[in-house]
């Protein structure tokens, strides 16, 4: 047995359609088996509220008198984009504001828009013959606005790997706020009600299929930035007018140390068309996993800590190495259900019917890192390579000559294997010399706690690991430990030139 | 029941906790405490029927002794449910419901801030 979309929409337009939400298939799945499912159900419901960086409006302001090309364009002090020409403007979510920083940016913009307040447009232009006016301020509510069109070039993500933290301290990421050694896992993503989840072979999900967007009717463009649905990643690029958007499905929100985002409520109808359809949106939290990833590790690939399904991450915790973890979401089920029930009123109401897509969306791509030409520069380019260092078993006094002969701050500590055990810096010397007690030996006032580098780390890293510590210099050790090298805050300094630190 | 407590530590630098202690025999349960060498503030926990003696032994020996009655504030208008707090509060006072709706147990809280930066969407304050 198998149902036409033609079928379908007739049913909802008489408002015959069974609508059922993707937590509610599974249930009904078991209870009726497949073949009574797809009898008994035309169309369910997904739903999904989290973070989407990856999200804008297209604005167009109308013409002024006299008129201007708009080249650079501010909203509340967040900068649009100005390549456009005239008057039409694209404002991400991520851009923060030039005056409040994090705590206000492109995201902000959009929320207020749409919770009717009014928001300052500032833009120049230099000036030509077609359109001689130089600046422009006006305060714009969202009805002043021709056109406000929402379009997310990465939204729906299929899932999303959850994050944890093995270092010594808290780190603020996209992910949130990550606690130190393992202190929580936070993870985000809509499992049993999220869209792709209930369609990944694309089937139903493609160019042109109606869905919800933040309250509105939208639709779908096409695949999504970055779009992997060969890893289990895919995304969509959706589209819908911000002027039939509600604030209950778009917040602007900051992640602190990370920057403003968007948190944005989608959802796709799914026409059950057969068996297929049933069995895909049968999918429960139990049967999606994910990898926990350690995001202590600053690279593209971190290290996987374990695979944890939807239900295990939503149960509260999760067990690594043997101990309880506990687990934040970052995305709102309560409102992923609230747009996928929401959604099924719609489609049950006749307001919305369904549509296969115009263009199928490749179901077994997969995304490339980028393609870089220029190496990174590394620790290996710029460190000194003519370290002096001092044994441990050395007096203070005999450190206090090599420093300043050296004419170095810092004093790599080495036993006698010639491996790194601590530091010394002419802060630690002048301290033991200035209170003279005990202390003799350069072991009795070495730091053991050494922060380094190695020859192959992005010098962006040491750079990190500088300013995070608080410290002007790192040791580079090779795979032994043994000191091949010192890079200090003077080094980066000739590397970078104008580019400076911060 | 919870008291803010704060003392400064000029002269004589009285132990006013442990002072108290001994005096009233109340076991009084430190949540946490900023002491410096000029001032301090600490968040402790009595039982109830004891919080009368224990505020008046301590306003007795200088402290100023402020009784707390709510935890954290939590914005319903800006709270989306999302959970991010959940795991970043040491005492537990944040859970889902069975509606998946974020529930904040005031009585756990003890004001310590962790979760106010972890709120994306800034729905959570220290009260006044």
């Amino acid at each position: 047995m198998h149902k036409t979309i033609g079928q379908i929409n007739e049913r909802i337009r008489e408002g015959s359609a069974r609508v059922v939400t993707a937590e509610e298939m599974p249930a009904l799945v078991a209870e009726l088996g497949e073949e009574g499912a797809l009898k008994e159900v035309d169309v369910v419901t997904t739903g999904t509220f989290g973070a989407m960086c990856s999200s804008g409006a297209f604005l167009n302001f109308g013409h002024a008198e006299p008129p201007i090309r708009m080249e650079r364009i501010w909203l509340n002090n967040v900068e649009a984009y100005g390549g456009l020409a005239a008057v039409d403007t694209y404002i991400g979510a991520t851009q923060q504001s030039d005056t409040q920083e994090a705590e206000y940016g492109g995201a902000h913009v959009i929320e207020d828009l749409v919770a009717g307040k009014s928001v300052e447009l500032r833009a120049s232009s230099r000036g030509t013959d077609c359109y001689p006016r130089r600046t422009i301020t006006t305060d714009l509510l969202l009805e002043n606005l021709n056109q406000a069109i929402m379009c997310n070039p990465r939204n729906a993500y299929q899932r999303y790997n959850a994050a944890t933290n093995t270092t010594d301290r808290v780190l603020n990421t996209y992910m949130g706020t990550l606690l130190p050694g393992t202190g929580n896992v936070t993870y985000s993503g809509a499992g049993v009600l999220n869209p792709i989840s209930n369609d990944p072979k694309l089937r139903l999900i493609g160019s042109g299929v109606p869905i919800f967007l933040c309250g509105a009717p939208g639709m779908v463009i096409g695949e999504g930035t970055q779009h992997s649905p060969g890893g289990g990643f895919g995304t969509l690029m959706v589209t819908g007018d911000l002027k039939q958007m509600s604030q209950d499905y778009l917040r602007a929100a900051t992640m602190t140390g990370y920057g403003v985002t968007m948190y944005v409520g989608l959802g796709v109808p799914l026409p059950v068309l057969d068996l297929d359809v049933v069995r895909a949106t049968a999918v429960r939290d139990e049967d999606i996993s994910v990898d926990i990833l350690d995001y202590s590790i600053p690279s593209r690939s971190r290290p996987v800590i374990r695979k944890a399904t939807y239900a295990e991450l939503r149960s509260g915790a999760v067990e690594i190495g043997g101990d309880e973890v506990r687990t934040s979401p970052l995305s709102s089920f309560r409102r992923a259900r609230k747009v996928a029930a929401e959604l099924k009123g719609w489609v049950e109401s006749g307001k919305m019917e369904l549509a296969l897509p115009t263009r199928a969306i490749d179901p077994k791509k997969v995304s490339r890192p980028m393609h870089e030409t220029k190496k990174v520069p590394r620790v290996i380019d710029i460190m000194n390579r003519s370290v002096i260092s001092i044994a441990e078993t050395e007096e203070i006094r005999t450190a206090a000559k090599k420093l300043l002969k050296g004419e170095t701050n810092h004093l790599p500590v080495v036993n006698d294997r010639n491996v790194l055990v601590g530091i010394v810096t002419t802060f630690d010397i002048s301290k033991a010399v200035a209170n003279p007690g005990k202390a003799v030996l350069v072991q009795d006032i070495m730091k053991t706690k050494v922060v380094t580098t190695t020859p192959y780390e992005a010098v962006d890293i040491a750079i990190q690991k500088l300013e995070q510590h608080n410290i002007s210099g790192l040791p580079v050790v090779d795979a032994e430990n043994h000191v091949i090298g010192f890079l200090t805050a003077m080094d980066l300094g000739k590397l970078l030139g104008r580019r400076g630190l911060k | 029941m919870k008291l803010m407590v704060t003392f400064s530590r000029g002269k004589g630098r009285t132990p006013i906790i442990a002072q108290v202690v001994r005096d009233t025999g109340v076991l009084i349960n430190v949540e946490r405490a900023n002491i410096d060498s000029s001032e301090g503030e600490a968040l402790i926990e009595v039982p109830d029927n004891q919080c009368k003696l224990v505020r008046d032994s301590m306003t007795e020996l200088g402290a100023q002794v402020r009784i707390l009655e709510h935890g954290v504030n939590l914005n319903e208008s800006e709270c989306v449910d999302c959970g991010a707090c959940i795991s970043i509060c040491p005492r537990e006072a944040f859970s889902l419901d069975k509606d998946w709706k974020l529930r904040l147990d005031e009585e756990k809280c003890v004001l310590c801030g962790k979760c106010i930066s972890a709120c994306p969407h800034r729905a959570l304050s220290l009260p006044l």
